[in-house]
């Protein structure tokens, strides 16, 4: 016994030891503190995981890309608001719908601003929210899946810029309008503009248990430019900012008729006094048409609902719900630093930042100083809500995060470079230039009650020479700094795909763990989807012909098909039976006018082909899933129409 | 005498263990398994490490032709080891119950102890035939007929002990919590036969 004692003592021991060792060769990463050169801060090691995740617009892209920081590596496109033929997303019957639109089937759009939904004021990472700017939209991306679970369209705007901002409790993602717009539409003079169109603010409801949106209330302002926009936080979280421009009501030129007033309006909108307002039934209902797009995970397949009407409220008719705050110079960011108490106009056309604190504009509101009105909405006095302005010496002011240390970055257009400067004191710390002509700027949580401000990410409008040439038309090009120190440094410069507006970031640890590897196949409710091959089937309604088809490495059930016809429009229903992390199986079929299809393991996805060709036609799969690959694959006979060939299906005989 | 009988019960109960804890387990990892497939063997069964590990090696095997792993109701041994085991903790426990009691001699613990070995090694016995009738009997249609450097036709039996390089995979067969448990309560029988042994010279 004494003897087995002491030998347990010794496996003790032995696995202290192992387990000693594994935390030192964990710990070699430090080694970058020794010598602390650009290159190691940058290098994430062979088979080593990022920091943070970073999710960067794709602009025209329409998609939505996922980097991890500091390596600048980019992991993953989802696809959002364009089509994407290497998944089928928007090829295929399931994900068509997402597209739908009151204007009929937008295969693409314009995809500014991503945020992650929050909880008390920190990033939670359940979802990341994104706007269509083109045909206005906002989307809601799953961060288990890190797919597209629903889109829902905005109506009664346009230029849909002024989004998707979340409040700090996930209550809400605004929507605000860039173009005013006659509301509801009508055939009338462009040069009426003034005094007749209307710009509207959207705060759609985020369903906190499975994020569904649903348009709470559209708040119709008078007709400017709604530029961007951001939640108050903390002491501020009940209100919402937008910034103006055009508030002389251009319709033409606007690059000289918008730029004319000294001052343009940021616009304070107490979302909580609306809200109530809107809970004891005001508002006015008013008919209107726009898709509701939802993706379920269980059957694989997405629906359109058309909605009929849309609640609107008059901000005259809530007293004390909305107040213009003077600031120079058509301001384009609008920022909230962590404490919720100063709100940073970025007025693009001038050197320097505009600060309002909240405090101020609250003891302002109370005491009734109004500069005068607009619309009938009153005018809090420039001077009575000011908290500093920024002396940048920089030129052209668009964005700025913060770090939560008390420090916050600016981007500057035209003088291309990041500002780093201190909130209270207004002093510049540091300046780096940026390459070429920053727009956006990002720190993981940067716009969260919580930042982690380790590095901030610039994202450059032009790029010229930075990478090797590759003829007129570049990605765009992004530049990461250090900030953990007084003064910036930057460490890495890497090209991003299609055009980021703004990116979201989060710790790698929120998200990580959480990330699907693999949909259940006996949670699979899609109507088309077979569960084990012997349920493989090929089934003609009329000239519609359905193959129930699986894949499991390395063969189709069933690969051989005979029966169809020229005229027939085929549907392949297409089962991936593997139940195993990154196996996906491809498929296509030749002289399909569509996509492919990439079905991930215990999904159903489903695409159609209409051959017109009597012959023998192969199918492949075109993901080479295992040393097999090349095998995968299959005929498929077309007979002409008057054939009486019976529909028939096989695997594996002769 | 009651020490003696106490250990000899604590001892064969520990033995339970085996229905809720694996008797061994085998981990196949591979340059594509970062996260190694593996199986747990339990007296009653084979069940996967990850919940789709027995799919996923199944899938992975018939590319070289071996068998898909046994289902409870495919294997006798799944349905008897859990019986006997039952009747053999059994027994143990009336073997202490009777030495607390001083009916009968410490001697049965050596007994019990003796008896319970021999089932153990038949038991691993019988379980390397099986992982050899698993790895070799191959399907002559494989997709992948492999041979090995001496040009003798491939096998892929697991190790029964340690680890083991088999194609693309870094087969490791090791004792889990079931065995050490067995393992544990095993020793303890053998402790109650000093300790009555003790307690009866000294008396
Ligand atoms: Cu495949």
């Amino acid at each position: 016994m004494k003897k087995l004692i002491n030998s347990l003592i010794v496996l003790a021991l032995v696995g202290t030891a192992i387990s000693c060792s594994n935390s030192e060769s964990g710990g070699k990463s430090n080694k970058g503190a020794l010598a602390s050169s650009a290159a190691e801060k940058v290098y994430v090691a062979p088979g080593e995981h990022d920091e943070f995740y970073a999710f960067m617009s794709g602009g025209y892209s329409g998609n939505l890309t996922v980097y991890g920081l500091p390596s600048g590596r980019m992991f993953k496109e989802i696809p959002v608001f364009s089509q994407f033929p290497t998944s089928g997303y928007g090829y295929s019957e399931e994900t068509k719908p997402m597209l739908n639109t009151s204007f009929g089937f937008v295969p693409w759009d314009d995809a500014h601003h991503p945020d992650i939904s929050q909880t008390n004021g920190e990033l939670d990472g359940r979802w990341i929210f994104i706007n269509g700017n083109n045909t206005p939209r906002i989307a809601r991306i799953s961060l288990t899946t890190f797919e597209t679970e629903e889109i829902i369209e905005v109506p009664n705007s346009a230029g849909n810029h002024s989004s998707s901002f979340i409040t700090e409790n996930t209550e809400y993602v605004v929507a605000g309008t860039r173009f005013s717009v006659p509301i509801p539409q009508k055939d009338m003079p462009i040069k009426d503009y003034k005094s007749n169109f209307k710009g509207s603010l959207s705060f759609i409801s985020v369903d906190p248990e499975h994020g569904h949106m649903d348009i709470k209330f559209q708040l119709m302002m008078p007709g400017f430019n709604y530029d961007l926009s951001h939640p108050g936080r903390d002491k501020s979280h009940g209100w919402f900012f937008f910034t103006t421009y055009n508030t002389e009501e251009a319709n033409s030129l606007l690059e000289v008729n918008a730029s004319q007033n000294d001052k343009d309006f940021i616009a304070a909108v107490n979302w909580k006094k609306i809200e109530e307002y809107v809970n004891n039934g005001g508002g006015t209902m008013m008919p209107a048409n726009y898709a509701h797009n939802v993706y379920d995970e269980s059957t694989h397949t997405a629906t359109t609902t058309m909605k009929k009407e849309v609640l609107t409220v008059d901000p005259l008719k809530v007293p004390g719900a909305v107040y213009f705050l003077p600031t120079p110079k058509s301001p384009h960011g609008c920022d909230v630093d962590p404490s919720g108490q100063y709100i940073i106009g970025n007025g693009k056309l001038s050197a320097d930042l505009t600060v309002h604190s909240f405090d101020k504009m609250i003891a302002a509101i109370e005491a009734e100083k109004f500069d005068g009105e607009a619309y009938g909405i009153p005018i809090l006095k420039f001077e009575d809500v000011l908290a500093g302005t920024v002396k940048s010496g920089g030129l052209g002011p668009l964005h700025t995060e913060f770090d939560g240390k008390g420090n916050a970055y600016t981007t500057f257009f035209i003088s291309s470079e990041v500002v780093k400067w201190k909130l209270g004191t207004w002093e510049v710390i540091d300046r780096k230039p940026t390459y070429y002509s920053v727009g956006h700027l990002m720190i993981p949580g940067g716009n969260s009650r919580k930042p982690f401000g380790k590095y901030v990410v610039a994202m450059n409008k032009i790029t010229k020479d930075r990478y090797l040439p590759v003829g007129p038309e570049m990605e765009h090009s992004a530049q990461i700094y250090d900030i953990s120190g007084e003064k910036m440094e930057l460490i890495y410069d890497f090209p991003t795909h299609g055009e980021p507006h703004y990116a979201a970031g989060c710790p790698a640890e929120l998200l990580k763990n959480n990330a699907k590897k693999i949909y259940r196949l006996d949670e699979n409710k899609h109507p088309y989807a077979i569960t084990s091959p012997d349920q493989a089937k090929v089934e003609r309604k009329g000239n519609e012909v359905h193959i129930y088809m699986s894949t499991i490495r390395s063969h189709f059930t069933p690969d051989n098909i005979e029966g169809v016809k020229v005229g027939d429009k085929v549907y392949f229903h297409i089962t991936n039976h593997e139940q195993d992390f990154d196996v996906p199986h491809g498929f296509s079929m030749i002289g399909q006018n569509s996509s492919e299809l990439l079905i991930m393991p215990g999904q159903t996805k489903t695409n159609t082909w209409e051959p017109k060709k009597v012959g023998v036609w192969p199918f492949y799969c075109t993901d080479f899933c295992s040393a097999l690959h090349q095998e995968m694959q299959g005929y498929i006979r077309v007979s002409p129409a008057d054939s009486d060939i019976e529909l028939s299906w096989s695997l594996g005989e002769d | 005498m009651k020490n003696a009988g106490i250990i000899m019960i604590v001892g064969s109960l520990l033995l339970l263990g085996l229905f809720q804890f694996p008797l061994w387990t085998i981990m196949l990892g591979a340059p594509q398994y970062p996260e190694p497939l593996g199986m747990h063997i339990f007296v009653n069964g084979i069940r996967g490490v990850s919940e789709f590990d027995v799919q996923n090696i199944n899938g992975l095997n018939h590319y070289i032709g071996m068998k898909v792993l046994p289902t409870a109701d495919e294997m006798w041994e799944f349905q008897a080891f859990p019986k006997i085991l039952i009747a053999i903790v059994s027994l143990g426990v009336i073997i202490g119950i009777l030495m607390a009691m001083k009916k009968i001699s410490h001697n049965w613990a050596l007994i019990w102890f003796v008896a319970m070995s021999i089932l153990g090694i038949l038991g691993m016995y019988d379980f390397n035939l099986w992982m050899y009738d698993y790895g070799t009997n191959l399907d002559p249609n494989a997709i992948m007929k492999l041979m090995d450097a001496d040009g003798n036709p491939m096998t892929y039996k697991p190790p029964l002990f340690g680890f083991q390089k088999l194609l693309n995979f870094d087969v490791e067969s090791l004792p889990n919590v079931g065995a050490y448990m067995m393992f544990v309560g095993m020793s303890l029988t053998v402790l109650a036969f000093f300790v009555g042994r003790k307690s009866a010279t000294t008396t």
